[in-house]
């Protein structure tokens, strides 16, 4: 333990450094390549508003088409793992993630049905309509798998994991009704349920900076309560820790949170659930730290994968099915790996 | 029972608690005084359980009333109510792989506030309580490759590290072998005799009750039916008519306390 603190610092500083690092490269490479001094001169001078003798092409694709994407990569990504990281620790289960109470489900309910509404000659405008419909869908969501938990008065973790199952399920039968009624569009639909993050603007990240630094700053406040929820709720109420408000705070916290995301760049899966896992085995469990660490690792994993589909390969791959195709193997190599150490399923 | 306000802990008056129409227990009245060890024994479901989460207020009563130290039980904050009563579960299981010495010092929370790190004092009852326990070799170790006795001195160590006043063990040492249910309850108990500490332990083993506790409490169906001190009421007859088992005490001299035998009843084998 004494070493433990330490290391988890020196960690968060080399993650931060690689973050900065990797936010500047990813801004040189795409279509058009731009050096980095030109980047870093678009970041200082353009920004604080003093002439630049760059060419405005350049100063307008990397101000205003891979900046904005670069950081809703970042803070999508962030936040999806510290969502991760707080799940996995107030339903004790470490294969929880920010989707486990149905919230994906709900998104993708909400925008499929957008979409099904503009085929039967809805007219709707998709840009604002698909997300704000997305928000929507996954906080009734969420509202009706607490509504469902909360017959438990304690509001258990069985009972939560339970409700998100049973809603999810609901909702996914309802959204293959609507792929069917969506018939010659579903590919819209596909799309979004895969995540994208190819149409972010400024105004995204003005509404996502916010609210991920408030909410970040919200688990942060409670990091020591959630490492004593580890040890089982009656161990932790009896050690004064106010299990059932320190669930409901979080749940709704994280939750509006992941609805946000999802409403920006449709459902990414995996970096929820496999940073804040990774991190803690390797790492630290303490939770004061692993919420910082996941932010930033999250951050790095989605920009990582954004800057691949995005610069790299030949056509735009769903950065979903990216993050799945990454993290997937990896994760399988680290839980082949704790099995042999008999450590897995910790 | 004439005895000064100040050396009652808790005042139950007509408890009762259950679960739809289950009663779990039912017109309970009970005083529970400071220093002593009490030993809480009954069958299976007779409310062992319930009864300590009511007076750590886990539960609260469908009837009656629980006062702490004079004051309503429901009137307590969460924290102070921490500093003063901690428990020790049955089986304590930790998620995820925190180190031996990172649990111990969970024990500190309520003591600390929410931005507040460990002082130098708490480093040194955390310390002091490990090694107490035997467990400071192993410190550094996550809990999740402990090995049941080790795991349930962690939590006892925890629970000393809160620094309360009393200590409630819901069949905390059930699961484990004599040795280590021995030194667990030898340790606890020098605490009773030395620092004035309360134990209210949920016990199986009759004659660990015996050896361990002052104060016998038996319960049968969510009722009280004796109260007393081990030589008053752990008698053959009261074992009789708890728990149905014929069962001869004496004053064992080996162990210089009241032990029980037991004898198979013949014609259900």
């Amino acid at each position: 333990m004494a070493v433990r603190p330490g290391f988890s610092f020196a960690t968060g500083i080399v993650l931060l450094a690689m973050l900065l690092v990797s936010v500047v490269l990813s801004a040189t490479m795409g279509y058009m390549n731009v050096p980095v001094s030109d980047v870093l001169e678009v970041v200082f001078r353009h920004f604080s508003g003093a002439g630049s003798e760059l060419d405005p092409v350049t100063v307008a694709v990397v101000a205003d088409v891979r900046l904005p994407r670069i950081l809703a990569a970042v803070l999508v990504g962030g936040v999806l793992a510290v969502c991760g990281t707080i799940f996995q620790a107030i339903l004790l289960n470490p294969l929880a993630d920010p989707y486990t109470l149905g919230i994906s489900s709900g998104a993708a309910f909400g925008a499929s049905l957008v979409i099904v509404l503009q085929v039967f000659g809805l007219a709707l405008p998709s840009a604002l309509s698909v997300p704000l419909f997305a928000f929507a869908g996954s906080v009734a969501t969420l509202f009706a798998v607490l509504t469902l938990a909360a017959g438990d008065r304690r509001l258990s973790s069985t009972s939560l994991i339970l409700s998100g199952v049973i809603v999810a399920a609901i909702l996914s039968a309802a959204i293959g009704f609507l792929k069917f009624l969506a018939d010659e569009q579903v590919g819209i639909i596909i799309f979004w349920l895969m995540g994208s993050l190819s149409g972010v603007s400024w105004q995204d990240i003005f509404v996502l900076t916010p609210i991920a630094l408030a909410g970040l700053a919200i688990c942060l406040l409670y990091g020591r309560e959630l490492n004593i929820m580890a040890t089982g709720e009656r161990a932790a109420a009896t050690l004064g820790v106010n299990t059932v408000r320190l669930r409901w705070i979080l749940l709704v916290t994280c939750s509006l949170m992941t609805a946000l995301c999802v409403s920006v760049s449709g459902i990414i899966g995996f970096v929820g659930l496999i940073v804040p896992h990774l991190l803690r085995h390797l790492i630290s469990p303490d939770n004061r730290w692993l919420i910082g660490l996941s932010f930033l690792g999250g951050g790095l994993l989605l920009l990582f994968a954004d800057t691949l589909t995005r610069a790299v390969l030949p056509a735009e791959v769903p950065i979903g099915v990216l993050t799945a195709l990454i993290g997937g193997p990896f994760f399988c190599v680290i839980f082949k790996k704790r099995q042999q150490d008999g450590t897995a399923g910790l | 029972m004439e005895r000064q306000g100040f050396d009652i802990l808790w005042q139950l008056d007509q408890v009762g608690f259950g679960y739809g129409d289950r009663a779990v227990v039912r017109d309970l009245d009970l005083q529970l005084e400071k220093g002593k060890c009490y030993g809480i024994l009954g069958p299976n479901g007779s409310g062992k359980t319930t009864l300590l989460d009511l007076l750590c207020g886990l539960l609260v009563p469908k009837a009656g009333k629980v006062e702490l130290c004079g004051q309503p039980l429901s009137g307590w904050q969460p924290r102070p109510l921490a500093r003063k009563v901690a428990l020790v579960p049955q089986d304590f299981v930790v998620r995820f792989g925190f180190s031996v010495r990172e649990v111990v010092e969970m024990g500190r929370h309520p003591h600390l506030g929410r931005f507040a790190t460990l002082t130098a004092q708490d480093h040194a009852l955390v310390d002091a309580v490990m090694e107490e326990l035997g467990i400071a070799a192993f410190a550094d170790r996550p809990v999740t490759r402990l090995s049941g006795g080790e795991k349930q001195r962690v939590a006892v160590a925890r629970a000393l590290a809160q620094d309360p006043e009393v200590l409630l063990l819901d069949e905390a040492t059930s699961n484990l072998d004599i040795f280590h249910s021995l030194s667990i309850l030898g340790t606890i108990r020098s605490r009773v005799r030395e620092q004035g500490l309360t134990v209210i332990a949920a016990l199986h083993d009759l004659n660990l009750a015996g050896f361990f506790c002052d104060q016998l409490i038996f319960l049968r169906q969510g009722r009280l039916l004796h109260q007393g001190t081990v030589d008053e009421v752990l008698q053959s007859e009261v074992i009789q008519e708890v728990y149905g088992v014929d069962a001869r005490v004496r004053q064992d001299k080996f162990s210089g306390c009241r032990q029980v035998s037991y004898r198979v009843p013949e014609k259900e084998f």
